[in-house]
C-alpha cells in the first residue's frame, strides 16, 4: 500500500510538537508580527518576532492560534529552526527544509496546513524588514497582507 | 427501488380513495438503501483497502448509473448546440434540454417551466438575483436580511451587492439548538426597509430545517422579496415553490444525484420580466443593433451563452430517479439515519454534537472531538475508508457563533447505509487512540 499509514503521518514527533508546542505564546511589543489564515479550514496563526541587538538576528520567536496537528507541529518545528538566524536568511528559507523536518509525505491540501506558519513568518519579516515575500504571495499589494 | 415505488403507490391509493380513517398508522414510504447502492458505480471500489463509507453527500452527491447513461446517450445520439439550429440533431438536443427544464419545473411545482433558469450552481442562481434584482432595487436605508446559518453562497453575494448599493446586511440569529430565533424578527428589521429576506431551506452545516413558508409570509408583510437557497433542501425533501410562497429559489443539481455544472434558479415571472439580465452575450437576445440590444423571452434572457446541455439532461434524469425512489421515502430514510448517527456518535467519549434533535434536522451531523482538529479527524478517517468533510463548510459566520474554526460533518443520502455510520464511529475511536 503506497498510502501513508497512520503511523507515518501522525508519527510520534509530530504528535509531540502538537501536544507540547515549542515557542507557543505572544511577544508583547514584537519587532515583527503577522497573522495568517488558511481559507480551507479557517485556521489562524499569529507569529511574533523579536530581533537581537543587531536588529537583524532573530532573538525570540513565538506563535499563537489554532490549527490541526500538522499546522501546529510544523509551526512549532519552525520556531525551533529559525532562532538565531537573520531575517534575510529566514526569508529565503526553502520550504523543503521545513518539510524535511516534518519528515512525512503530505497531500497538497495538508501542505497548505504545514506551510501556514512559515508563510506567516515570512510575511511578518517582509512587513518589518522589507525582505522578499514567500512564494505565491509575491506581487501582492501591501493592502492584501494586512 | 421496487419497494419505494410500491410504498408510494399504496400511499397514493389510500389518499385517492379517502381511506385515511381506515389506516391507523400513515404508511411511510421506505426505501432500501442497500439495493439502491447497486445503482451507484462509485461504491464498487475500496479506499485504502476498506469499503468506501461516503459521508459527504451534503457537499456533493454520488451519481446513479441512470444519470450517467442519460448523459452518455445524449452525447452519443442527440448532441448539437441547442436552439436556432434547423437540423435533426439540433432539434433533438433542444427538445432534450427543454424536457429537462420541464422536469425541473414540475419537480419544484413551478407554475411555468419558463420560470426555470439553468445555472452552473446554486451560487450562480443567487448571484443572478443579487445582481439583476438587487442592483436596481436596493439602496441606502434598505435591509437585506440573511441568517446566521447561511452558506457563503447566500451571504457573500448579498453582502457584496449591499455594499455596492448602500443597503445594510443583517442576520437572523440562532438559538442554542441551532435553529432560527424568530422572536427577534421585528428587532432585526428595526430602523430600515426590509427589501430582501434570503435564507436556506436546510442548513448545510447543522441540518436545521428552516420555517421558510412562515418567513416568506413575514418577508412579504414587510414588502420584501424572499430568496430561498434550496441547495441542501431540494435533494432531501419535497420542494414546492408555490406552497413555500417564495419569490426565488435556487437548487444545486450535483447535490441531488445530477452532474456538476447544471443547477437551476426558479423565479416568479413578473419579477424575472421586470429585471435586467445578469450575464449578457449570445443566445439571450432578441435583436442586437449598435444602438441597442433587446432581451430574449424567458428563460433565455437569463441564459447567456451555450447552456450546460448534457448536464441539464443529467439533471432531468436525476429528478426522474429521485421521484421514482420518492422524496418522502428519502426524507424518512435521512431522519432515520440522523437519529441513528446521533445515538451512535453520542457513544464516542469527548464528542460534541451540534444542531437540533434528529426529528427537526435533515441527514447532516456536525461534531467535534475534544482537543482534536477536524482536519486530523478527517485525515485519519480517510485512511479507514471514511469520507467526511472537515472545515468551515462555507459557513464562517456560523462557525464564529459556535466558537470554533471548523467542525467535522457527516452527511447522508438515499444510498447511505447504517454500516457506514458504524464505520465512522469505529474510525473515531481509532482517531482518539492516535491522539490519546
Amino acid at each position: 500500500m503506497s498510502d501513508p499509514g497512520l503511523e507515518s503521518l501522525y508519527r510520534e514527533v509530530i504528535l509531540d510538537h502538537y501536544k507540547n508546542p515549542r515557542g507557543h505564546g505572544v511577544i508583547e511589543g514584537a519587532d515583527a508580527e503577522a497573522e495568517g489564515q488558511n481559507p480551507l479550514c479557517g485556521d489562524e496563526v499569529s507569529v511574533y518576532v523579536a530581533f537581537g541587538e543587531d536588529g537583524e538576528t532573530i532573538d525570540d520567536v513565538k506563535f499563537s492560534g489554532r490549527g490541526c496537528a500538522i499546522s501546529q507541529a510544523a509551526t512549532s518545528m519552525l520556531m525551533e529552526m529559525v532562532g538565531g538566524r537573520t531575517a534575510t536568511e529566514v526569508a529565503s528559507l526553502d520550504k523543503d527544509e521545513l518539510l524535511a523536518e516534518i519528515g512525512v509525505p503530505l497531500s497538497p491540501i495538508r501542505l497548505k496546513c504545514a506551510m501556514l506558519g512559515l508563510t506567516t513568518l515570512k510575511v511578518a519579516l517582509h512587513k518589518a524588514k522589507g525582505t522578499p515575500l514567500p512564494e505565491g504571495l509575491a506581487g501582492f499589494d501591501e493592502l492584501d497582507l494586512i | 427501488m421496487t419497494g419505494a415505488v410500491c410504498g408510494r403507490a399504496i400511499k397514493g391509493r389510500c389518499e385517492r380513495a379517502g381511506y385515511h380513517l381506515r389506516v391507523a398508522v400513515k404508511a411511510v414510504a421506505k426505501l432500501n438503501a442497500h439495493t439502491l447502492r447497486a445503482d451507484f458505480p462509485i461504491f464498487e471500489q475500496e479506499i485504502h483497502g476498506k469499503p468506501l463509507a461516503f459521508l459527504d453527500s451534503a457537499a456533493s452527491s454520488q451519481k446513479p448509473r441512470q444519470v450517467l447513461d442519460a448523459m452518455t446517450d445524449f452525447y452519443e445520439t442527440s448532441y448539437a448546440n441547442v436552439h436556432r439550429g434547423v437540423y435533426v440533431l439540433a432539434e433533438r438536443a433542444t427538445e432534450a434540454l427543454e424536457h429537462a427544464r420541464e422536469r425541473v419545473g414540475a419537480f419544484l411545482n413551478a407554475p411555468d417551466a419558463r420560470e426555470v433558469i439553468f445555472t452552473r450552481n446554486a451560487t450562480e442562481g443567487i448571484n443572478l438575483v443579487a445582481y439583476a434584482w438587487g442592483l436596481s432595487n436596493l439602496g441606502p436605508g434598505d435591509l437585506v436580511i440573511v441568517t446566521e446559518l447561511e452558506h457563503h453562497s447566500n451571504f457573500v453575494p448579498w453582502q457584496f451587492i449591499a455594499g455596492k448599493t448602500g443597503a445594510e446586511l443583517r442576520m437572523i440569529p440562532l438559538d442554542e439548538q441551532g435553529e432560527l430565533d424568530l422572536s427577534v424578527l421585528d428587532e432585526v428589521a428595526r430602523g430600515g426597509t426590509v427589501k430582501v429576506v434570503a435564507t436556506n431551506l436546510i442548513s448545510n452545516s447543522l441540518g436545521t430545517i428552516n420555517p421558510v413558508a412562515k418567513l416568506a409570509e413575514w418577508a412579504h408583510a414587510q414588502g420584501a422579496i424572499y430568496v430561498c437557497d434550496a441547495a441542501q433542501g431540494a435533494p432531501h425533501t419535497k420542494v414546492d415553490v408555490q406552497a413555500l410562497g417564495v419569490d426565488f429559489l435556487a437548487i444545486s443539481g450535483h447535490k441531488m444525484c445530477g452532474p456538476s455544472g447544471a443547477s437551476a434558479l426558479w423565479g416568479r415571472t413578473e419579477l424575472l420580466l421586470a429585471m435586467d439580465p445578469f450575464l449578457t452575450g449570445g443566445h439571450m437576445i432578441n435583436s442586437v443593433r449598435l444602438e441597442k440590444t433587446t432581451w430574449g423571452e424567458l428563460p433565455h434572457k437569463f441564459e447567456a451563452g451555450t447552456a450546460p446541455m448534457a448536464e441539464a439532461v443529467g439533471l432531468g434524469a436525476a429528478i426522474d430517479y429521485l421521484e421514482a425512489v420518492g422524496l418522502d421515502a428519502i426524507e424518512a430514510h435521512e431522519h432515520e439515519l440522523a437519529a441513528y448517527a446521533l445515538g451512535r456518535l453520542g457513544e464516542v467519549p469527548g464528542i460534541k454534537l451540534y444542531g437540533p434533535p434528529a426529528d427537526r434536522r435533515a441527514g447532516i451531523v456536525s461534531f467535534n472531538l475534544e482537543g482534536i482538529h477536524p482536519h486530523d479527524v478527517a485525515q485519519i478517517l480517510d485512511l479507514q475508508g471514511v469520507a467526511i468533510r472537515a472545515g468551515h463548510h462555507c459557513c464562517q459566520p456560523l462557525m464564529q457563533k459556535l466558537g470554533v474554526a471548523a467542525t467535522n460533518r457527516a452527511s447522508f443520502y438515499l444510498y447511505t447505509i447504517p454500516e457506514e455510520i458504524d464505520q465512522l464511529v469505529d474510525g473515531l475511536q481509532a482517531v482518539r487512540k492516535v491522539f490519546a
